[in-house]
């Protein structure tokens, strides 16, 4: 599995994949865009604005899971001094601070109309803001360093230590303030409770968010080594 | 380790060292806070045991680029990686003479400047009781970070955006602690998780520190 990793490997098979996996992405969005936008009902309570949940849920789980991606990347760049994984964690970066935007945008909008007010110090809003800040540090880290093995050491270190401190902060604003949000809607053990007509269209607008971060992803390391080889040449031509 | 104890505080204290700056920045946050939110008393008092916490974290942020900074630019950070200490133990006497010099202070001035802002004398105790057990994990984190932040110049701005989200746990305990030792509530809970927290950071992130360290010195 390793070898895939190897960047010269890396750039052959993702040279193929990307199309498709751009392709697959927009497919589904489109699916589960158009079909959650006009063709499910509106909710008996929420009205036409429940709609949003095809770009809130997605967005905010991708923004989760790019900083657990972002992790394991960074303990496998720790472990192993796999350059691939550095860059990938890398260029995580800055889409998963644009799903965490989407979300909390898209959630400011539902917002005002059903809670009355575009923020509120929920728990839940509040360590989507903290982990906000997190991404945003992280990606401080690294530009201000130049050296990019130190870069790359340095910013895992964080991402670890941040890891647990977001952890820990996650349960000290539930601690600290009582929320308006909703609990978990999708979880993969309990019962569902978003009724099918919603729920269907989620499901491929959630796949699309997926691909779409993985795309991206993909892209963004690719970028990212070919700078790399840039810098390289330009060393070696002095 | 003691050594290099003495040397800290013996700089920190001497002229030039800027012992007592982060008190006087603590003052001056208090005295600010009257002028930007008003004079009523019910406000201020209501208010003073967040405010207390949030200025003395800002203080102890203040000085925090001075911890690894000036011995890396003079090359005795070099010095000290090479001598026969281990830079966990290292990391442990920076974060003890950063707390010295400024968490220690702050907490005894605390309820004294609690009296600027109309605290509730019964929250005194609860007040400085609560900066004693959480400035500790406030150093222990802040020289995690200045170790993060040594090598890049003029570090100060991003040090502060590294280190202020992993603060958020810590004040969040510690403010809690304050408000319910002011509200004269049951406070076990919140006071159990902020020794926790210190416990946890004071034992762990030195190692953290130690490593990002050899990775800046590489």
């Amino acid at each position: 599995m390793w070898e895939y990793a190897n960047p010269k490997r890396f750039m052959g098979w993702t040279a193929p994949v990307l199309p498709w996996a751009f392709g697959l992405s927009a497919v589904c969005l489109t699916i589960g865009l158009i079909w959650g936008f006009f063709f499910t009902p509106d909710d008996f309570r929420q009205g036409s604005t429940v709609k949003i949940i095809y770009l809130h849920v997605p967005s905010a789980l991708m923004a989760i899971n790019a900083w657990v991606m972002m992790l394991v990347a960074s303990l496998i760049w720790l472990v192993r001094r796999h350059h691939v994984s550095a860059l990938a964690a890398k260029a995580a970066a800055p889409v998963g601070v644009a799903m965490t935007l989407v979300a909390l945008a898209t959630g400011a909008i539902w917002g005002q109309p059903m809670w009355g007010t575009y923020w509120a110090w929920d728990p839940r809003l509040t360590s989507f803001l903290i982990l906000f800040l997190f991404y945003l540090g992280y990606m401080a880290l690294w530009a201000a360093i130049e050296d990019p093995d130190t870069a790359a050491d340095l910013t895992s270190v964080l991402c670890i230590v941040g890891s647990v401190f977001a952890f820990l902060s996650r349960y000290a604003v539930n601690f600290w303030n009582q929320g308006l949000h909703q609990g978990a809607s999708l979880s993969l053990d309990k019962e569902k409770n978003v009724a099918d007509v919603f729920y269907q269209p989620l499901l491929f607008a959630i796949g699309g968010f997926v691909i779409l971060f993985f795309a991206l992803v993909l892209l963004r390391t690719r970028t990212e080594i070919r700078k790399r080889r840039i810098g390289a040449l330009q060393r070696r031509e002095g | 380790m003691i050594p290099l104890l003495r040397r800290d505080l013996m700089l920190a204290t001497r002229a030039g060292g800027g012992f007592g700056l982060a008190l006087v920045f603590f003052l001056i946050v208090i005295v600010l806070v009257p002028f930007g939110v008003g004079p009523e008393t019910d406000i201020l008092s209501r208010i003073a045991p967040g405010i207390l916490w949030v200025a003395a974290l800002l203080a102890a942020l203040l000085s925090l680029d001075r911890i690894f900074a000036l011995d890396h630019e003079d090359g005795t950070l070099t010095l000290i990686a090479t001598a026969p200490v281990p830079l966990e133990t290292v990391a442990v006497a920076k974060s003890l003479v950063h707390w010295i010099t400024t968490g220690l202070p702050l907490t005894i001035a605390a309820p004294f400047l609690g009296v600027l802002l109309q605290l509730d004398p019964a929250g005194f105790a609860a007040v400085a009781g609560s900066l004693l057990l959480g400035t500790p994990a406030l150093s222990v984190i802040g020289t995690f970070g200045a170790a993060l932040t040594v090598g890049v110049r003029r570090g100060g701005l991003l040090l502060s955006l590294l280190v202020l989200p992993l603060y958020v746990p810590t004040l969040i305990f510690g403010a809690e602690v304050a408000r319910r030792g002011v509200a004269e509530l049951e406070l076990t809970t919140p006071l159990l998780m902020l020794a926790g927290i210190t416990a946890g950071a004071v034992a762990l992130l030195p190692f953290a520190t130690a490593a990002v360290l050899r990775m800046n010195l590489r």
